[in-house]
């Protein structure tokens, strides 16, 4: 059996011919894995300095040198990248005294912050498949951003407790701007908010669960979610970037309606990541520094919003980009800047973050090309090998090469 | 969807019997059902005024003549496909004759399952298997129920 990292679900139950060392026909994957395993024939990063080819080692001797030289580097990235790479990454920021930080600070890091923390509860997806009987997806299409979300684990799959299938045992809720395909599957059990809505949804259903009236327009329906979820045996919720960008850092209200569902019953909050190893670099961090993203190392440990990327950016003197396109993700005002800051880019594709940078350095594809582990969505650790040979050098040993060059 | 009104459209609509049915309805049911073919409509085959008709008929039956359709009449889109595998995770048939794999949400492990993912993108294999298939044939439409992007469908 193959891993698959082309999201944080990291499905293990991968069949792959490998015929003469190649990728051949692929069982399981979904179009989006399918996509990932495809993708290790094209477009590649080549190494290069200044847009002109180098070899890898002058290309890593490079990025040591322009990291060196930096007087507030800010290493970014790290969704894409093993643990062991992570925990490297980390040591170079300490090293450099630089900053460290990764796309959670732009989108689920406060959630995922709270549940490594233990503000809020949570469980695997493992334990959801067995014992789930309420799923509500927050801001969350896992039907397009993770395809296998629900048949796994969230909604389709028999369990331990679950064994009469999904129309009988199981309840999908989907909460959204739009009736996304997820909504689509979940049919009833769609509740559309305005844009922003989330916090005023939250009231609405705190109110019900109390037993008061809910302010909103079809109270009944409402109510009947209150009734729904007080019932519920085991639930769960997948948040997703929505509910995160629409509560805009205040997880108050949402850490307090998971509470209270928590007092009546059982209930679970598990982030939909993007990456296939962001609740590594969350968790690594964590360990090291008590917070999950936005951490500089210069003058001790510091942490807070001004360390993100989107605020370093006016600062920093080099950015260091590794498994990552914040170049294509970010606003189009923060994007620019970083056009301007990226100095060097380490990643397996080439992409909008690699072309503007100075020094690019490839690296071997994890799970396909090379081993290691990772941490699921969920948390649970996942180790794998490689598949297939590559001249690609893993990104551990990127890493790990330059922090003895600087 | 194919509707038995959009073919009759497309018929000549004489009733004249030569397909060996009463009626040109008949017929349309006959042909959405894989019972006739176009070419037992002689009508509309020799008569040049038919022939946009004819067309018309054969672009629109195309999907149920083609290799995708399986006996079963189901006929899977490729290109809107996910390759979520709800459609093979929801499977009745899947569900009782592959308890450790399809049934829990994994791939199939049995050898016996009817729908799998395979580069990417759903496939039906032993479609006999298929609840709807064969004289005892019943309703059931989980894999259609079930799909975020409309992938599958029964004509
Ligand atoms: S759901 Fe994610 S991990 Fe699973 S096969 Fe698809 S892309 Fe790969
Ligand atoms: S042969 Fe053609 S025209 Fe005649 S009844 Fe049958 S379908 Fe109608
Ligand atoms: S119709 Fe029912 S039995 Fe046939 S493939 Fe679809 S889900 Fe399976
Ligand atoms: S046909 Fe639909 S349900 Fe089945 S794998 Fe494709 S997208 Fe998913």
């Amino acid at each position: 059996m193959a891993f698959c990292t082309g999201c944080s679900l990291l499905c293990d139950d991968i069949v792959v011919d490998l015929d003469g060392g190649k990728i051949g026909k692929t069982m399981n994957l979904c179009r989006k894995g399918h996509a990932h395993y495809s993708s290790i024939s094209s477009g590649r990063l080549t190494p290069s300095v200044d847009g002109s080819e180098v070899g890898v080692e002058d290309a890593m001797m490079a990025a040591a040198e322009v990291l060196a030289g930096a007087d507030n580097p800010l290493l970014f990235g790290w969704g894409g990248s093993t643990l062991e790479a992570q925990r490297a990454g980390v040591d170079l920021a300490k090293k450099l005294g630089g900053a460290i930080d990764d796309p959670s600070s732009y989108s689920q890091g406060l959630i995922t912050e709270k549940i490594i923390a233990g503000d809020l509860p949570t469980c695997t997806l493992d334990d959801v498949r067995n014992f789930a009987d309420v799923s509500i997806y927050w801001g969350d299409d896992p039907s397009s951003s993770h395809p296998r979300h629900m048949s796994r684990f969230s909604y389709f799959p028999r369990g331990e407790k679950r064994q009469r299938g999904y129309e009988e045992d199981r309840e999908a809720i989907v909460i959204d701007v739009r009736k996304s395909p997820t909504a689509q599957i979940a049919a009833d059990g769609f509740f559309k908010i305005t844009p922003g809505g989330d916090g005023a949804f939250i009231e609405a259903l705190v109110a019900s669960l109390a037993g008061k009236i809910p302010k909103v327009e079809d109270k009944k329906r409402m109510l009947n979610l209150g009734t729904k979820l007080r019932k519920a045996k085991f639930g769960a919720i997948f948040t997703g970037q929505g509910l995160a960008h629409s509560l805009r850092g205040d997880l108050s209200g949402f850490v307090s309606l998971v509470g209270k569902l928590s007092e009546i019953t059982r209930f679970s909050v598990i982030p939909t990541l993007g990456d296939y190893n962001t609740r590594g670099f969350n968790q690594t961090l964590f360990d090291e520094t008590g917070h999950v993203n936005s951490v500089t190392f210069k003058d001790g440990v510091r942490h807070g919003q001004e360390f993100s990327i989107a605020r370093l950016l006016d600062s920093c003197d080099a950015v260091m980009v590794v498994g990552s396109d914040p170049a294509a993700a970010l606003p189009a005002a923060i994007a620019k800047k970083l056009a301007k800051a990226v100095t060097v880019a380490i990643g397996s594709h080439r992409n909008m973050t690699t072309d503007f940078a100075k020094v690019s350095v490839p690296m071997a594809v994890a799970g396909i090309e090379a081993g290691g582990s990772c941490l699921r969505t969920d948390g649970v650790r996942v180790e794998f090998d490689g598949l297939v040979g590559s001249d690609h050098l893993s990104d551990v040993d990127i890493i790990k090469r330059i922090m003895e060059a600087v | 969807m194919i509707s038995v009104m959009e073919v009759y459209q497309l018929l000549p609509k004489t009733n004249c019997k030569r397909c060996g049915l009463p009626t040109c309805m008949a017929f349309a049911v006959a042909l959405i059902s894989r019972e006739k073919t176009i070419e037992d409509c002689t009508p509309l085959l020799e008569e040049a005024k038919y022939e946009k008709k004819l067309a018309g008929l054969r672009e629109l039956l195309a999907p149920i003549l083609s290799a995708d359709a399986t006996e079963t009449g189901m006929v899977i889109h490729p290109e809107k496909c996910y390759g979520c595998g709800n459609c093979v995770v929801a499977c009745p048939v899947n569900v009782a004759s592959d308890p450790k794999g399809t049934a829990i949400g994994r791939g199939p492990v049995s050898g016996k399952a009817i729908l799998m993912v395979e580069d990417g993108v759903v496939k039906c294999v032993n479609v006999d298997e298929c609840r709807r298939f064969g004289p005892e044939k019943v309703l059931c439409n989980a894999c259609i129920a079930t799909c975020p992007s409309k992938a599958i469908e029964f004509i």
